[in-house]
């Protein structure tokens, strides 16, 4: 067993903003996100957090940990000492809900401009039988929320725009027109400025920064 | 739900916690760029003193040959030569090439910035 202090960001844009700690107690084996689910079920049935999944796939669970962008889920408590104090906030550059929770429609809206179908059809998925392969981005915000130029709400930001590469790598009956002139405008690709935090803190290997320099060759080479 | 304030968002670009070396060259890059833009807005500013003839100019001189404008001096060198080679990291990185070894183009840039910024301030204290 070991023991955390978890000082978690509460409040609402309505209510006092202010950390609040909570001690809990879990298994070696046990996730960020146990602790939080404990705090939840045990200690503070009002904290307001976003999960479903809990091994990386839904992308719910993205919070700043100690600072940085990771998964709740796959950020095991083992990386921090024996009463270690983990200092719990929402994500950057989004709507604040309240508590760890933040909005996530305005980025949504964003990857729905690019139209990249969920699925892949150039790669199968390993297996006795084979099937989709899932494209790698979970749709869970960290880069949005690492990249310091997404502070402008008007950016695109790393991860539509890295799906947007993809949809043109592999385009799947998509027209990508519409979504191309979007990336080439003020808001698209050239306001990046390789900061390359996006890649850092991906935790699905999307490269978002590789992505939007191989757009920026695309458009400079005019494809 | 609360959208971010001006504040915020001028906070977001400077604010180091949870950064790595990209953020940092980022924060850097940001800092150099005004402290750049200031120091020519003083520049234009006191190269005036020309126009208020040769005694306005030799007082100018005297002044800025203190030590304490040693500092500024160094300052002004070194975001001179970081945001003109990191500027080039920035341009590889920008499109594609060499993401993988971003951090390590930081610190390159980083510390060839600190060594042309000693060898010509060396060289300006020698000169006198």
């Amino acid at each position: 067993m070991r023991t955390l202090k978890l000082r978690i960001l509460r409040g609402s844009p309505t209510r006092r903003r202010y950390y609040q700690i909570f001690t809990v107690h879990l298994h070696d084996e046990a996730n960020i996100i146990d602790g939080v689910a404990q705090v939840f079920g045990e200690q503070d049935h009002s904290l307001m957090f976003r999960h479903a999944c809990h091994h990386a796939s839904c992308g719910l669970c993205g919070a700043r940990i100690n600072g940085r962008e990771r998964l709740m889920c796959i950020t095991p408590i083992a990386e921090f000492p024996e009463g270690a104090t983990v200092t719990l906030e929402p994500l950057r550059n989004l709507p604040w809900v309240g508590d760890l929770a933040v909005d996530v429609k305005p980025f949504l809206q964003k990857m729905d401009q690019m139209g990249l179908p969920y699925s892949r059809s150039d790669e199968l998925a390993p297996g006795p039988e084979p099937g989709n392969r899932f494209e790698d981005c979970i749709e869970c915000g960290l880069c949005m929320s690492a990249c310091p130029v997404v502070s402008n709400l008007k950016y695109l930001g790393p991860a539509p725009l890295a799906a947007l590469a993809r949809v043109l790598e592999e385009p799947r009956d998509v027209d990508p027109t519409g979504a191309c002139e979007i990336a080439r405008g003020p808001h698209g690709v050239w306001r990046c400025h390789s900061a390359m935090e996006c890649s850092e803190v991906c935790p699905s290997n999307v490269d978002p920064s590789r992505a939007i320099g191989w757009l920026r060759r695309r458009f400079i080479t005019g494809k | 739900m609360e959208t971010q304030s001006t504040w915020q968002k001028i906070w977001t670009w400077i604010d180091l916690r949870g950064r790595r070396e990209g953020g940092i060259g980022f924060i850097l890059m940001r800092l150099t760029a005004i402290g750049l833009v200031v120091y020519l807005a003083l520049h234009l500013t006191m190269i005036s003193n020309l126009a208020r003839g040769p005694e306005a100019w030799d007082s100018f001189i005297k002044l800025v040959k203190l030590p304490i404008f040693m500092v500024g001096d160094t300052l002004l060198i070194f975001g001179l030569v970081y945001h003109a080679i990191n500027g080039i990291r920035v341009t590889v990185l920008g499109l594609g090439w060499g993401g993988d070894h971003q951090a390590a183009l930081f610190w390159g840039a980083f510390v060839l910035s600190v060594l042309l910024t000693a060898v010509m301030v060396t060289a300006i204290v020698a000169i006198g």
